[in-house]
């Protein structure tokens, strides 16, 4: 009984946290950005999504569906108004672009949570389950839209994987993250390349935040956590390894779902983060990164 | 020596020095509180500059080892009742074994690694302290039995009196040879290494005395406010307000992050009437600068006159 507990949520939740880190792994193999504003993006989706969806009582769908079109607009901000004026600036040298963009993506997260906060206060919020009702599995009584929720997320990860191996513009960030120089040199444009996959990232973002607000909750304290979280995950997978990103969600998702269940709810993240550190010591280009 | 009182930078220093010390004259109370802080946070600042300017690692949890510090005198102070100055060098011992052990994954770590190495120690810090609440305070924090005095001008003096110690020390080093062989190792490590330096080191000794002075200063600063909590020395959002004064201030200059520090937290105080919305307008303002003043207030100030 409380096995199965454990893996039908461990499952649900695994499923949200892969969704979340794909889209920061997929920056990061493509054009080598570490987005630290991760979590201000998804809780931009959330919050809007919530906003909407509780507000003008347009529904969980609708509610989501402009949840998403605003993670989508965040991304394309913060793309635009941080990370491409660090990588085309002429008075930041190569070299340090990277601690740059960090900095910058920190300082931006943290000016979207306060924002967020400034408009709607930090009280947590759940939207209304887009699914209602419960669904007996393995002998658990599960809420349907914890059930719908892991299966989007799968979906959505599927239908990534096509994007990226099967259609010419996938074919093309797949090339951007092996070798940049050599697809310019083909005729690509690699600043559409790079837009393509902001957008993907703020889809994605979007959708992860939005399902968050509808599965766990969210509130606008959780920023920096959740970019903790996927900055965790990606790196335990290794950077730019989007499958290893999705067996790191499995692995974190499951550790904190064990040990909340049988050992105590508080020390929730605790295993994950040793496990983390531990990793990092013996292997740090993480689980199945490349360097 | 003859260079050093010939410079104007010395000058000009020995003046802000001298105006600063007679501040409890001509500034209110308030404000001599506010500053007594800022230059606790300053000597963050400054140790966190070394860290990141010179030896080129990035450190997302300086509350890391400001935190041990802070803590661990906290902590001898309230169960075993030592004096002062044995709970300040105990909390330094204990900084100073976190930031051993944050050198050792970061003389294999690089860049983003390392990075989220940092970022995970403040997490676990944190989550210990509130583990071990019946010895620590947990979230509440904890109070010190003795403080470093009960009037608030010879607190002012304690706190700048220390900034200025460590600032000359901290500055020192940073123009010394070892400071150039960090800087070199921080940029191209292979070739500091061909060319005979040993990095790791140098590496090494730039951690220590990081975490020395961060972890002194943490102790400082909890015998000055009489309590310790993770809300002053450990939330990351401390550790963000430190990067981003280092950043203002001007990255590798030591003395610009003291400069950062201190303008980050009046501009604090002066835009409290905005409410919650001051950190948004702080944060804001210290991207401007790093989008368009990479080198900070101080590199502005020291390179922008000579283009």
């Amino acid at each position: 009984m409380l096995a199965s507990q454990i893996l039908i949520d461990g499952f649900a939740i695994s499923a949200l946290y892969g969704l979340g880190a794909v889209g920061f792994t997929l920056i990061f193999g493509v054009s080598g950005v570490l987005n630290l504003a991760h979590g201000g993006v998804m809780l931009v989706a959330a919050l809007i999504g919530w906003f909407v969806a509780s507000e003008f009582e347009t529904g969980p769908f609708l509610g989501a569906a402009l949840g998403i079109l605003a993670g989508l607009g965040m991304a394309y901000l913060t793309y635009f108004i941080v990370v491409r004026p660090i990588q085309r600036s002429r008075v930041i040298p190569a070299a340090e672009q990277e601690i740059f963009i960090l900095t910058g993506t920190l300082l931006w997260g943290i000016m979207i949570q306060v924002g967020m906060d400034y408009l709607f206060t930090d009280n947590p919020v759940t939207m209304r389950p887009m699914f209602p009702g419960v669904v007996n599995l393995l002998g658990v009584r599960t809420p349907r839209n914890e059930l719908m929720i892991a299966v989007i997320c799968w979906v959505v990860i599927g239908l990534l994987w096509l994007l990226v191996n099967r259609t010419r513009a996938g074919k093309q960030l797949l090339a951007a993250s092996i070798n940049p120089r050599g697809l310019t040199l083909l005729g690509f444009e690699l600043s559409n390349i790079y837009l393509l996959v902001w957008s993907i990232y703020g889809v994605l973002a979007g959708l992860a935040g939005v399902l968050l607000a509808s599965f766990l909750g969210v509130s606008s304290a959780n920023a920096g956590q959740l970019t903790a979280s996927a900055f965790s995950i990606v790196v335990l997978g290794g950077l730019g390894s989007v499958s290893g990103s999705l067996v790191a969600a499995y692995v974190v998702g499951y550790l904190e779902t064990i040990t909340a269940y049988l050992i105590a709810p508080t020390l929730r993240p605790i295993p994950a983060l040793l496990l983390l550190v531990l990793v990092m010591y013996v292997r740090p280009q993480g689980l199945f990164g490349r360097r | 020596m003859t260079r050093l009182i010939q410079s104007r930078g010395f000058w000009i220093a020995l003046l802000i020095v001298i105006v600063g010390a007679a501040g409890p004259w001509w500034l209110s109370a308030y404000i001599l509180g506010v500053l007594t802080s800022a230059y606790y946070f300053s000597v963050f600042a400054m140790s966190w500059d070394l860290l990141f300017g010179f030896a080129g690692e990035v450190n997302f949890g300086p509350t890391f080892l400001i935190g041990l510090g802070a803590y661990g005198a906290a902590i001898l102070n309230s169960t075993m009742g030592y004096a002062i100055p044995i709970c300040l060098v105990f909390g330094v011992v204990v900084a100073l074994v976190g930031g051993l052990l944050l050198a050792v994954p970061a003389l294999r770590l690089h860049g983003p690694y390392f990075g989220l190495i940092t970022l995970v120690s403040v997490l676990l810090l944190r989550n210990a302290i509130v583990i071990f609440a019946s010895v620590t305070g947990g979230e509440i924090g904890m109070t010190v039995p003795d403080v470093l005095s009960i009037d608030a001008n010879v607190n002012y003096w304690y706190a700048l009196a220390f900034m200025v110690v460590c600032a000359i020390i901290l500055f020192g080093l940073s123009r010394s040879a070892v400071g150039l062989i960090l800087q070199a190792s921080g940029q191209d490590a292979i070739e500091a290494a061909a060319l005979g330096f040993n990095v790791t080191k140098h590496k090494l000794a730039a951690f220590c005395v990081s975490a020395a002075f961060s972890g002194l200063a943490g102790g400082m600063l909890v015998f000055y406010l009489g309590a310790a909590s993770v809300d002053t020395v450990i939330d990351l959002s401390i550790a963000v307000q430190i990067i981003i004064a280092a950043v203002l201030g001007g990255r590798r200059t030591i003395l610009g992050a003291a400069l950062g520090a201190i303008v980050l937290l009046l501009a604090d105080e002066a835009l409290r009437p905005l409410g919650q919305l001051n950190t948004f307008v702080v944060s804001g303002v210290a991207l401007a600068v790093i989008l368009f003043f990479p080198d900070g207030l101080l590199g502005y100030l020291l390179h922008g006159k000579e283009e």
